[in-house]
């Protein structure tokens, strides 16, 4: 049921980008920076957790789920250490994520050319 | 705004009609096929890991982590973009898509070195994604501090 779940709620959120690329004239790093943005602000309402919860990994792998897991840190931050945590928290509970698309993104850059088109 | 003659308008008109219209069905299609198998594939490592005794909120770690590997390494290999040519948005908005841009500009623009080219290039895509995610949760934390200081 999970699968079918992820299938659903991930598809959906990237059919949402779609329709937003078809119908205006955004580009697709304006898709990422408004999907992060967004599931940043739903995450803060507090709606974001719900379509985890429903979703799992259809409402984590998308970018959106970079915006929630930025803003559950620094939540979890400020009620741990208060006003320091608002500046340690995002990057905290992100770290394995930006630290990996960092490594790997320069590894692969360095071992691989790019392919004729 | 310069105003437009007569004719002007026509064939501003016309030409907006000839312009080819994306098919936007078949883009959503593909776009909801696409990222909704990427969001299955993240459910596996996400179930393997709960499996292995970790919640629901740490699998979600290691997950992203081996989903930005392979959205690296079939950038590299040049899988990924062949992919992007069919799956639009299915293929940009899951973290995937977050590693292919960032080794995607890394890689074309290799001959401009690896300081100016590899590592700053890096970031054209990934630079705003992350600017705006933190920024904006670091407000959203600092609403949250002062909303439970009251």
């Amino acid at each position: 049921m999970d699968f079918v779940m992820a299938f659903i709620v991930g598809g959906f959120i990237c059919l949402i980008g779609q329709i937003l690329m078809d119908t205006t004239k955004l580009f697709p790093a304006h898709i990422l920076v408004i999907f992060v943005t967004l599931g940043a602000i739903l995450s803060g309402l507090g709606l974001y957790q719900h379509l985890v919860d429903v979703g799992k990994a259809g409402a984590t792998i998308p970018i959106t789920g970079f915006g929630h897991n930025l803003v559950t840190g620094v939540i979890q931050e400020v009620d741990q250490y208060g006003l320091l945590g608002v500046f340690t928290g995002a990057l905290k509970s992100a770290a394995g994520g930006i630290t990996a698309a960092i490594v790997f993104g320069f590894l692969m850059a360095l071992l691989f050319n790019p392919k004729s088109k | 705004m310069p105003v437009l003659t007569k004719e002007q308008q026509d064939y501003k008109k016309f030409s907006k009609s000839k312009r080819p219209k994306p098919p936007l069905l078949k883009n959503m299609t593909m776009a909801f096929v696409v990222g909704g198998t990427i969001c299955v594939i993240g459910q596996v490592f996400l179930s393997f890991f709960i499996a292995k005794g970790l919640t629901p909120s740490q699998a979600a770690g290691p997950t992203s982590i081996i989903m930005i590997f392979f959205g690296a390494f079939l950038t590299g290999t040049g899988v990924y973009d062949k992919l992007g040519k069919y799956a639009g948005a299915g293929s940009i908005v899951p973290i995937t898509g977050f590693a292919n841009s960032i080794v995607s500009p890394a890689m074309e623009f290799k001959r401009e070195g690896y300081v100016f080219g590899v590592a700053a290039k890096m970031f054209v895509v990934a630079g705003p994604v992350l600017v705006y995610g933190i920024t904006s949760a670091t407000i959203i934390g600092l609403i949250y501090y002062l909303l439970h200081m009251l």
